[in-house]
C-alpha cells in the first residue's frame, strides 16, 4: 500500500531540455537553414563588396574618358575593347570603372533612408499600439495621409520644390517609409498588447517605457525584421529609380541609376553601359528580398512551435 | 432595401472621411511645395533674373500674398475644376477639353492602368489559388521563387530588361518605345502598348498572387473546410465554393493598394517608354519645377488612392456576410 | 431510404495505427474497439491523447501531417481504409458523419445555413429534387429543435447563438440518416444549460435512429451522462475500456483511476489529487508502459514492454500489469480534503461596495457588494458573460471603468493599478486564465518571476535569484526552470510559473481568474491542490473566479454566484451548493453533469 500513497514529485518538469538560445538567435538560425537566405545573403555580400571595394580595382577615375589604344579620343558607346572592357558610355568614359564606382551611393542612401524610416515607424507604431486611446487614432490617421501617395509621387513633389538634393531624397524616402513600417509595427504590437503578460506587467506597475521596450518590442522583432528587409528592397528601388529619372546624383557623378539614364540612347550600340547597372540593381533587390523571405519563413516556423525544416 | 440604405450610409461616411483625408493631403502638398526651402520664382527664372522680373513673377504667381490666402485660392480653384496654369507651358493644367496640358494624358494613363489591371487581377487570383491548392507542390515552389524575385525588381529594371530582350538588343519583336501622338487614342497602338502593360503587370501580379495564396492557404486549413470535406463534397466544390469566397476578402484590400500603387508605377514606366501619360508629365514638370502641374498631379493621384480604397471597402462588405448583415 | 439492418457491430476498429507522416512516429497505435447500432461509446482522454485523431479516422480522414499506416476500420463489415477517394467521399456525410468541436468555426461564414445543409443532401443524392430536399431539410430542423422556417434557414452562421450553431451541426450530421456518427467534444465552449439541452438532443437522435456513435471528449462527466461504454485513452493507446458503471466505480488502470479522482465533485468535499508530470508526446514516449513514469504502482516489469490487453470481466478490458493490485485497493474512496483555515470573526480584509462596471458601452457588472476576510477563500461562480472576470479585474486594478468602492483594510483604492501605490500593488496579486498568454515568451522564467521583486523591493541580483528559486520550489518546480523560456514548458508548468510570480512578493490578496480552465483535468486538480495548500500555508485571502461549480467545494469557504452582472446568491459553500435558494443557482446545479449521477 505504501507505494500508492501520493507523493507529488517536486520536479514537475521531468526531463530537462537543454538550455536554449534567445528567441532572436533562434530566428536567425532558422533563417540560415533556408537555402534562399544563403543565396540572398551571398548576392547581397557580393554586391556590397563590389560597391565598397570595387573602386580600388577600377582602371580609371569615374569622370575620366577611357584610353583606347589606337584612338586619340575614346568614342561614345564604343563596344568592349582592350582599353575599356565593357566599352564606353555616352561621353566616352570607361563603363567598367563607372560601374565599379557607382554602387556606393545607392547602397548608402537607401540604407540610411530605411534606417530613418525604421526608427520613426517603430516609434509611432509602438506608441499608437500602446496608447489604446485617441492618440492611436490621431497617429494612424496621420500615417494614412502619407500613405495616400505612392512613395515616388511624394518624393517628386519634394524634388520639384527644392531640387535634386541627396539629403532631401534620404529624408523623403525615410519619411514615406515610416508610415508603412508604423502600420506593421502597430498591427503586430496591438496583438501583443492584448496578451495577458502585458496586463500582468501593468498590474505590477511596470513603467510605460519598460512595457514598450521590455514586453512589446521583443515580441515583434520577427515581423519587424521581415518588414525592414522588404522596405530596404523598396528604398533601393526608389533611390535608384529617382536617380534613373535624373533626380538623384547629378552628372558627372558615377551612379548606377544615373548610368542607366545617361546611356539609354546608346542601348543598341553598347548595351553594357545599361545592362551592367540594371543587373546590379535587379540582383541587389532580389538578394535583399530573398533574405527577407528566409527570415519570414523562419519566423512562421517559430510561431508554429518548430524551427526545423 | 435595408441593405441598400446601410451601404449608402456607409459610403457617405467613408466619402466624408475621404474628403477629409484629401483636405489634409492638400495641406501636405501645399506645405511641401511652399514650406520647403526654395523660391519658385527664382527657380523658374534662373540665377540671372533681375529683381524686377522676379517681383513681377511673384506678383503673377500670388507669392506675395499671405500663405493662407494662397492656399485658399489654390484649393478653391481645385474645387471649381481650375487646376492652375502651367508655368512652363502657360496653358491651364487641366481639365478644359481642348487646350489643357493634361487633357489627353489622363485618358492615356487611365487606359494603360485599366488594361494592366484587367490582366493582373484575374491572373493573380488564379496563380494564388492554384498555388494554395497544390501547396508545397512543384507549381507552388516555382511560383514562390518567381513571384518573390519579380516582386523585388523595380519597375524601371523590368521595363529596361523588356526593352533589351524584346525591343532592341536580343529580339526585335516589339517597339521599344510607346509614343502615342497627341489627338490619338492609345488603343490604336496595340503593339506599342504591349511592353508598358507587361511591365505594370509584372509589377503587381507577384504581390496580389502571394497574398491570395496566403489567404487561401489559411482558409483551406480552417475547420469549415475540413467539415466540408467530411460532408462528402467534391474537392472542386470545396475549393471554389467554400474556400474561394472566404479568401477574397483580404485580397481585395491588397488589390486596391496595388492599383493605387500603379498610379505611382506609371511614373517610371511611362518615362521608360516615353508614353504620353500623367506619369511622364509629372517627371517633366519636376524637371521644369512647374509647381502648379506637380500640385495638380499629386492631388489627382491621392484622389485615385482615396477612391480605390473606398471601392475596396464597399466590395469587401458586399462579399462578406458578417459585415454586410451588420449594416442592414 | 432506410438501409438494410446490419447485425453485428456497425463499427469495428482493429489495431489502428496512425503516424506522423514524415517521421514514422506513431500518434496512435494498437487501438481496437467495436460499436453496435444504437450504442454510444465514449472515448475519453486528455489533450494530446489521440482521441480526436481516432475519431477522424472513422471517416478515413487524417489531419495534415498524419497518416493511417496500419489496422482495419470496418463500417458495416467494409474496411474503409481500402476504399477509393470517390468511395470515401460517398461514405462521408452519408454513412459516417461528423459533429465538430467548435461549431462556430466549422460552419462556413460565407454561406447561408440553408445552403450548407442542402449541399449534404445534394452531394449524396438524398431526395430527387430541390423540393424533396427542402422537405427533408425542414424535417431535420424540427428534429434538432430549431425553427423549421425559411427565414431561419436564410441566416448566416454568425447570426446564430453557439447552441443554435451546434444544432445546425447536428442537423447536418443526421441529414442523410447515417449509420455511424462521430461527435468530437460537441459541447465544449457551450455554457452548462445549453450543453444540457444539446446533450439531450444527441441522446434522443442516436436512440431513435439506431446510430452507432463515438463520443470523443475530455469531460468524463459529460461522457458518463451519454455513453454506456467508455474507453480511456492515454498517449495514443486505449488503456482501459468497459461499461461506464464499472469504469467509474472500480477502474483497474491507475491512470483511469487517478483521472477520475482528479474530477471535482459537487456533492461533498474531497481532496483533489492531480497526476504529477506530463503525458509524453509522440516520439518521446518511454519504453514499456507509457504511464509508468507517472505511476505510483510502477514496477520494473512496467518499463520493459507495453502491457497486453487483459479481459478482467465481460466487456471490461485493461492494459496494466498491476490491475489486480489496483482493483484490490478500496474502490474509489476519496481522501477527505484538508480542513479549511478557521477564520477569525470580523477580520474583513478586502471590501467591494456597490461596484458597477462597464465594458465599452455595455454595463456588465451591476451594483455588486462583497467582502473577503483575511485568510478566506471566496469563490466567484458564473457562466461566461456573467461579469465575474470584469469584477475580478476591477479589484485587481486591470479594469478602470467602474463606479463604487474597493477597499483594502478599510482604505479606499483608486481605480487602475497605475494609480495605486507600490505597497497596494504588492499586496493584491492576480493570476490570469491562460498561462499561454500571461507569460512573455521572450523572457526566461527567472526574469518573469523576478519582475515583481525588481519592482517592489530594492534587492540585489543575488537576493532576487535566491527568492526566485524559493518561489519556484514553492510551486513544485525545479530551480533550473529559471533558465527556460515559457514555450519549453507544459500548460500546467506555465501556470505554476504564473503562481510563483504572483506569490514571490508575499501578497495578502490573491485573485485567481479561471486559472484552470485552459488546463486538462488532471493538471487542473494539481493546480487547485497547490493553490489550496499555498492559501492555507501563507494565510492568503483569495478570490477564486471559476465557471466550474464543482471546483468550489474543494477550495472555498464561501461562494458568490453571479449571473448577468449581479450576485444572485452568496453564502457558505455547503449551504449554497446543498440548499440553493436562488432559482438560477438551482438550475445551474441541475444542469451541471456529474459523475455521481451516473446510473449503475
Amino acid at each position: 500500500m505504501s507505494e500508492s500513497t501520493i507523493a507529488v514529485a517536486p520536479a514537475a518538469a521531468a526531463e530537462p531540455e537543454p538550455r536554449r538560445h534567445r528567441p532572436l538567435v533562434l530566428l536567425l538560425q532558422g533563417a540560415w537553414r533556408q537555402g534562399r537566405t544563403k543565396i540572398g545573403l551571398a548576392i547581397v555580400i557580393l554586391l556590397v563588396g563590389l560597391a565598397v571595394i570595387g573602386p580600388l580595382f577600377a582602371p580609371y577615375a569615374p569622370d575620366k574618358t577611357a584610353n583606347i589604344p589606337g584612338q586619340a579620343f575614346a568614342p561614345p558607346y564604343a563596344p568592349p575593347t582592350a582599353g575599356a572592357r565593357l566599352g564606353t558610355d555616352t561621353l566616352g568614359r570607361d563603363v567598367l570603372s563607372r560601374f565599379l564606382w557607382g554602387g556606393r551611393s545607392v547602397l548608402a542612401l537607401s540604407a540610411l533612408a530605411t534606417g530613418i524610416g525604421l526608427v520613426l515607424g517603430v516609434a509611432v507604431g509602438l506608441l499608437a499600439a500602446h496608447s489604446r486611446s485617441i492618440l492611436d487614432d490621431v497617429l494612424m490617421r496621420g500615417m494614412d495621409v502619407l500613405l495616400a501617395f505612392p512613395q515616388i509621387v511624394l518624393a517628386l513633389v519634394a524634388v520639384a520644390t527644392v531640387g535634386p538634393k541627396l539629403w532631401l531624397l534620404v529624408m523623403v524616402v525615410g519619411i514615406t517609409t515610416a508610415p508603412r513600417i508604423a502600420r506593421v509595427t502597430r498591427g503586430a504590437a496591438i496583438q501583443v498588447v492584448e496578451r495577458d503578460f502585458v496586463h500582468a506587467a501593468e498590474a505590477l506597475g511596470e513603467s510605460r517605457t519598460k512595457i514598450i521596450f521590455g514586453e512589446l518590442l521583443p515580441n515583434i522583432t520577427s515581423p519587424l525584421m521581415v518588414e525592414a528587409s522588404l522596405r530596404l528592397t523598396f528604398s533601393i528601388a526608389l533611390i535608384a529609380g529617382l536617380s534613373f529619372l535624373g533626380f538623384g546624383l547629378q552628372p558627372p557623378a558615377a551612379d548606377w541609376g544615373l548610368m542607366i539614364n545617361e546611356n539609354r540612347q546608346g542601348l543598341e550600340i553598347n548595351p553594357w553601359a545599361v545592362v551592367a547597372p540594371v543587373s546590379a540593381i535587379g540582383l541587389l533587390t532580389i538578394g535583399v528580398s530573398l533574405v527577407g523571405d528566409g527570415l519570414s519563413r523562419a519566423s512562421i516556423g517559430i510561431e508554429r512551435g518548430g524551427i526545423d525544416r | 432595401m435595408k441593405l441598400l440604405r446601410g451601404i449608402s450610409g456607409f459610403v457617405i461616411r467613408r466619402l466624408l472621411l475621404g474628403v477629409l483625408t484629401l483636405l489634409v493631403v492638400s495641406v501636405v502638398i501645399f506645405a511641401a511645395t511652399q514650406g520647403l526651402p526654395g523660391d519658385p520664382a527664382r527657380a523658374i527664372l534662373g540665377k540671372n533674373a533681375t529683381p524686377d522680373s522676379l517681383a513681377a513673377l511673384r506678383q503673377q504667381l500670388g507669392l506675395n500674398r499671405p500663405v493662407a490666402s494662397q492656399y485658399w485660392h489654390w484649393l478653391s480653384g481645385f474645387v471649381r475644376g481650375d487646376f492652375g496654369t502651367s508655368l512652363a507651358a502657360g496653358q491651364p493644367v487641366c481639365c478644359s477639353k481642348s487646350s489643357s496640358l493634361l487633357g489627353g494624358r489622363i485618358e492615356n494613363s487611365a487606359f494603360l492602368v485599366l488594361v494592366a489591371a484587367l490582366i493582373s487581377i484575374p491572373l493573380s487570383i488564379l496563380i494564388g489559388a492554384m498555388s494554395a491548392r497544390r501547396r508545397d507542390g512543384p507549381f507552388d515552389h516555382v511560383m514562390s521563387v518567381v513571384t518573390l524575385a519579380l516582386a523585388a525588381l523595380p519597375e524601371f529594371v523590368v521595363g529596361i530588361v523588356f526593352v533589351v530582350l524584346f525591343g532592341t538588343v536580343v529580339w526585335l519583336l516589339l517597339p521599344p518605345v510607346a509614343i502615342i501622338p497627341p489627338d490619338q487614342a492609345p488603343w490604336n497602338y496595340p503593339k506599342e502598348l504591349v511592353l508598358p502593360t507587361l511591365t505594370l503587370v509584372v509589377a503587381v501580379v507577384p504581390y496580389i498572387s502571394r497574398i491570395m495564396r496566403a489567404s487561401m492557404v489559411e482558409v483551406l486549413e480552417s475547420d469549415y473546410i475540413e467539415m466540408a470535406r467530411l460532408k462528402g463534397l467534391r474537392e472542386s466544390k470545396v475549393v471554389w465554393r467554400h474556400a474561394l469566397p472566404n479568401s477574397l476578402g483580404p485580397t481585395i484590400q491588397v488589390i486596391a493598394l496595388n492599383l493605387a500603387y500603379l498610379a505611382g508605377g506609371i511614373v517610371v514606366v511611362e518615362f521608360v517608354f516615353g508614353y504620353a501619360g500623367i506619369g511622364a508629365a509629372l517627371v517633366d514638370a519636376v524637371h521644369n519645377q512647374d509647381i502648379p502641374v506637380v500640385q495638380a498631379l499629386a492631388m489627382i493621384i491621392a484622389g485615385i488612392y482615396v477612391v480605390l480604397n473606398l471601392v475596396a471597402d464597399v466590395v469587401t462588405i458586399l462579399i462578406t456576410p458578417r459585415l454586410r448583415t451588420s449594416l442592414s | 431510404m432506410s438501409a438494410p439492418a446490419w447485425d453485428g457491430f456497425v463499427v469495428e476498429v482493429e489495431d489502428l495505427r496512425i503516424e506522423v507522416e514524415s517521421q514514422g512516429v506513431d500518434i496512435v497505435d494498437e487501438v481496437s474497439f467495436q460499436i453496435e447500432a444504437g450504442e454510444v461509446l465514449g472515448l475519453v482522454g486528455e489533450s494530446g491523447s489521440g482521441k480526436t485523431t481516432v475519431g477522424l479516422a472513422l471517416m478515413g480522414h487524417c489531419r495534415r501531417g498524419a497518416r493511417i499506416t496500419g489496422g482495419k476500420i470496418r463500417i458495416e463489415g467494409r474496411n474503409i481504409l481500402e476504399l477509393s477517394t470517390a468511395e470515401l467521399r460517398a461514405l462521408r456525410g452519408r454513412t459516417v458523419s461528423y459533429v465538430p468541436q467548435d461549431p462556430g468555426s466549422a460552419l462556413n461564414p460565407a454561406l447561408r445555413i440553408e445552403k450548407q445543409l442542402d449541399e449534404v443532401l445534394a452531394a449524396h443524392r438524398y431526395g430527387n429534387s430541390g423540393e424533396e430536399r427542402r422537405v427533408r431539410l425542414l424535417e431535420m430542423m424540427d428534429e434538432v429543435l430549431l425553427p423549421p422556417e425559411g427565414r431561419f434557414l436564410k441566416r448566416y452562421p454568425h447570426q446564430l447563438s453557439g447552441g443554435q450553431q451546434q444544432r445546425v451541426g447536428l442537423a447536418m450530421a443526421f441529414a442523410c440518416r447515417p449509420r455511424v456518427i462521430v461527435l468530437d467534444e460537441p459541447t465544449t465552449g457551450l455554457d452548462v444549460t445549453t450543453q444540457a439541452h444539446v446533450l439531450d438532443t444527441v441522446r434522443n437522435l442516436c436512440e431513435i435512429h439506431r446510430v452507432a456513435a463515438l463520443y470523443v471528449s475530455h469531460d468524463l462527466a459529460v461522457v458518463a451522462s451519454l455513453a454506456r461504454r467508455v474507453a480511456v485513452m492515454y498517449a495514443g493507446r486505449i488503456v482501459e475500456a468497459g461499461p461506464r458503471s464499472v469504469l467509474f466505480q472500480s477502474s483497474a488502470h491507475p491512470y483511469a483511476r487517478r483521472l477520475i479522482e482528479a474530477i471535482p465533485v459537487i456533492s461533498g468535499r474531497h481532496a483533489l489529487a492531480g497526476i504529477p508530470g506530463n503525458a509524453p508526446r509522440p516520439g518521446r514516449r518511454p519504453s514499456g508502459c507509457f504511464f509508468a513514469p507517472r505511476c505510483t504502482y510502477a514496477r520494473e516489469e512496467c518499463t520493459r514492454e507495453f502491457p497486453p490487453v487483459v479481459r478482467i470481466a465481460d466487456l471490461h478490458e485493461v492494459r496494466c500489469y498491476r490491475h489486480a493490485d489496483v482493483l484490490a485497493e478500496a474502490a474509489h474512496g476519496r481522501p477527505a480534503a484538508e480542513e479549511l483555515t478557521a477564520l477569525r470573526a470580523d477580520d474583513r480584509l478586502l471590501a467591494v461596495d456597490h461596484v458597477s462596471a462597464r465594458y465599452g458601452e455595455r454595463q456588465v457588472v451591476h451594483d455588486v457588494s462583497l467582502a473577503i476576510e483575511s485568510q478566506e477563500c471566496l469563490a466567484l461562480v458564473g457562466e461566461s458573460g456573467s461579469g465575474k472576470t470584469t469584477l475580478a479585474r476591477c479589484i485587481g486594478g486591470l479594469h478602470r471603468a467602474y463606479t463604487g468602492e474597493v477597499r483594502l483594510r478599510g482604505e479606499l483604492l483608486p481605480a487602475g493599478a497605475r494609480a495605486r501605490d507600490r505597497e497596494t500593488r504588492r499586496q493584491i496579486q492576480y493570476i490570469f486564465q491562460s498561462p499561454y498568454s500571461s507569460l512573455n515568451p521572450r523572457k526566461t522564467v527567472g526574469q518573469i518571476v523576478g519582475q515583481p521583486l525588481r519592482l517592489f523591493f530594492d534587492f540585489g541580483r543575488r537576493e532576487i535569484d535566491a527568492r526566485v528559486a524559493v518561489a519556484l520550489e514553492r510551486v513544485q518546480l525545479v530551480a533550473s526552470v529559471a533558465d527556460r523560456y515559457p514555450d519549453q514548458l507544459s500548460g500546467g508548468e506555465r501556470q505554476r510559473v504564473a503562481i510563483a510570480r504572483a506569490l514571490v512578493s508575499e501578497p495578502t490578496v490573491l485573485i485567481c481568474d479561471e486559472v484552470t480552465s485552459a488546463l486538462d483535468v488532471s493538471v487542473q486538480a494539481a493546480i487547485v491542490e497547490l493553490l489550496g495548500g499555498l492559501q492555507r500555508e501563507m494565510g492568503l485571502a483569495m478570490l477564486f473566479v471559476t465557471h466550474n461549480l464543482a471546483l468550489v467545494r474543494s477550495i472555498a469557504h464561501r461562494v458568490a454566484v453571479m449571473s448577468e452582472g449581479r450576485i444572485v446568491e452568496l453564502g457558505p459553500v455547503d449551504r449554497v451548493l446543498g440548499q440553493p435558494q436562488d432559482e438560477y443557482t438551482q438550475r445551474l446545479l441541475a444542469d451541471t453533469p456529474t459523475l455521481e449521477a451516473v446510473p449503475v
